[in-house]
């Protein structure tokens, strides 16, 4: 049934579900986007699951979307929602599977230029060096102690043995370890799932991109991004690790669930209030699951560094190899925002959104103070990525919220129907993007017509001041699982 | 992506659907039926118990390197269910044919019987 007859226009990228327009919203529905990008979210039924999330417990203000809007496992994926600290719930479906699943651009000081001749070595090495797709082992063979460290301390722990840089943390969400991490509450099964990934990309929409950054805007230069600069984007997430501690605590809250009296309208929406024991055993594990996450992408990192000192016959430090910034965007967090005039304490929930913060922020790094926390927005493999960051705007209208990627525009299958993995490699290929896949059927389901113009997306946020774009940048070399 | 599977009994609905997760990650034809290993799983009731079940399988494919070709329920009821899986050590080279499945979702899960067939249908998260 379309739900476009119940919204309102608020203005040209805001429209507004009203509460009165199902029984059990607490809250109205708020998507961010245009005319187009809503009639789709609409049939695919994402506007229903932003209604559903509209009726959890707590929710404060209002069940947002942001314009990569599109159907998830419970909450729509863009979905962003806040509630009460003291009397809201937590639900790890409103985080998901992948937990902390983000993405992190490594800058270099080379130019595409200096760097075309040797980018097929490059990729080669890094197909080599970073494992990906099912079944694969990463280089890292942890006891379950060391996991147990990485889990309480982040990626400081990874540091200390010497992978990473000691700077990187300070580019990292919550300085590379969100806090409250308690490896007690994670289950011997998700230790075991995640003990031989640390440092493995994945499959999926998971990816490493070698990308040339081919506009750069006023703020680029604070940022250190220039037009022409050869960057790598890294795009993956918690792993087996993550995957089996939501699985683990959507069973925990469902067997709770009776005794808390919830009416949900979809079983995956499951939650527990954040003050139950069941609502802080999840947030613990959750927080070792983001550590653990933001240690594999700094692993990755490592790796890429590797290869690319030996490609280019220099030091990483030298190829000005730092880390712009990693995000997280699946996650929830403990934040203060404005509700009715007055700080409220919240567990803001981003599911497929990415935390866009202005550099005014407690928790964005000192160096970001004038530019705003960065936002890093993967596109899809034949298009555009960038760089955002986050505005005063930002926290007014989705408590500092953005969009995260492109978000898809077609299911897996639809897209395997309509593109075969070798047409689409030749076709990549023949822009001169390089490919290095796992497996082709499952390239073809990340192919660029299964998304939306990120391009759009990026503009619809700009226009809705939920972010601001710093730099694009288009892929030179892509390695997918 | 999601998969509706079918039976005879609920055994054979576990069976075919376990099945048809595996098919969607790895080559079942090229899994040799070299060994079999005791999988069991519990549930609150039969749904959180066909997610459970899948979840035990990809947790042994994951943690364990299993690739499994076939199962066989020995028993099942409301709340548990043991089986046996066979199949052979994962090799990623000759066995993966998509990507990794991150977990079986509550959402729109269905498992029904009418007149003596059940259905299933989960969706994954991918």
């Amino acid at each position: 049934m379309s739900l476009l007859g119940s919204i309102k226009k608020v203005d040209d990228f805001t429209w507004e579900i009203p509460p009165d327009a199902q029984e059990g919203m607490l809250v109205p529905g708020v998507v961010f986007g245009d005319r187009a990008l809503l009639e789709k979210a609409d049939r695919d039924n994402a506007l229903q699951q932003v209604i559903n999330v509209a009726c959890l417990p707590g929710i404060v203000k209002a069940s947002l979307a942001m314009p990569d809007i599109h159907w998830g496992y419970g909450f729509p994926i863009g979905g962003v929602a806040a509630t009460g600290a003291a009397d809201g719930v937590i639900s790890p479906g409103g985080v998901g599977y992948d937990i902390s699943c983000g993405v992190r651009l490594i800058k270099t000081s080379l130019t595409h230029t200096e760097a075309a001749g040797r980018l097929r070595e490059t990729i080669d090495l890094l197909n080599v060096s970073v494992p990906k797709g099912l079944g694969t082992k990463g280089r890292l063979r942890l006891e379950r102690r060391e996991v147990e460290r990485m889990m309480s301390r982040g990626a400081a722990a990874l540091v200390a043995s010497g992978i990473g840089w000691e700077e990187d943390l300070e580019a990292m969400e919550e300085n590379g370890c969100y806090a409250g991490a308690d490896p007690g509450k994670v289950s011997d099964k998700a230790v075991a799932r995640g003990r031989e990934q640390v440092g493995t990309l994945g499959s999926g929409n998971h990816f490493l991109e070698i990308q040339v950054v081919d506009e750069a805007g006023p703020l680029a230069e604070k940022l250190g991004i220039f037009e022409g600069q050869v960057v790598v984007m890294v795009h993956s997430g918690s792993r087996g690790l993550g995957h089996q501690v939501c699985t683990d605590y959507i069973e925990v809250m469902g067997a709770a669930l009776p005794r808390y009296g919830y009416r949900l309208p979809d079983r995956q929406l499951v939650c527990a209030p954040v003050q139950s024991r069941e609502g802080r055993d999840y947030l613990a594990a959750m927080a070792c699951a983001a550590n653990f996450a933001m240690c594999n992408r700094e692993a990755i990192t490592h790796w890429v560094r590797e290869c690319f000192e030996r490609v280019f016959g220099t030091g990483a430090r030298k190829l000005g190899m730092e880390l712009l910034y990693d995000v997280s965007h699946n996650l929830a967090k403990a934040e203060v925002h404005e509700v009715d005039g007055k700080p409220a304490s919240l567990m803001v929930h981003r599911k497929g959104a990415t935390r866009a913060f202005p550099g005014s922020r407690p928790e964005v790094a000192e160096r970001f103070a004038q530019t705003g926390q960065p936002v890093i927005i993967p596109g899809d493999m034949g298009s555009y990525s960038f760089v955002l960051v986050g505005t005063e705007e930002a926290l007014r209208k989705s408590f500092g919220s953005t969009c995260h990627g492109a978000g898809r525009a077609m299911s897996r299958k639809a897209a395997k129907k309509l593109v075969r993995g070798e047409e689409l490699r030749e076709r990549l290929e023949s822009r001169g993007i390089m490919v290095r896949s796992g497996h082709l059927a499952g390239f073809a389901e990340e192919a660029p017509e299964a998304y939306k113009d990120v391009q759009e997306v990026v503009e619809i946020c700009e226009g809705a001041g939920l972010s601001r774009k710093v730099a694009r940048m288009r892929p030179l070399a892509v390695m997918k699982g | 992506m999601g998969i509706r599977a079918c039976g005879s009994s609920m055994s054979e609905a576990f069976e075919n659907c376990a099945r048809g997760m595996m098919s969607l990650m790895l080559d079942l034809e090229k899994i040799r039926p070299e060994r079999r290993v005791r999988l069991a799983a519990q549930g609150r009731e039969r749904e959180s118990l066909l997610v459970s079940w899948l979840s035990e399988i990809l947790y042994r494919v994951e943690a364990e390197g299993w690739a499994f070709r076939s199962f066989e329920v020995s028993e099942i009821s409301d709340t548990s269910v043991r089986a046996w899986g066979t199949g052979e050590a994962l090799d990623p080279e000759r066995h993966v044919t998509g990507a990794e499945i991150k977990a079986p979702t509550y959402h729109m899960l269905e498992l029904r019987e009418e007149k003596g067939r059940w259905t299933a249908q989960v969706i994954f998260d991918v």
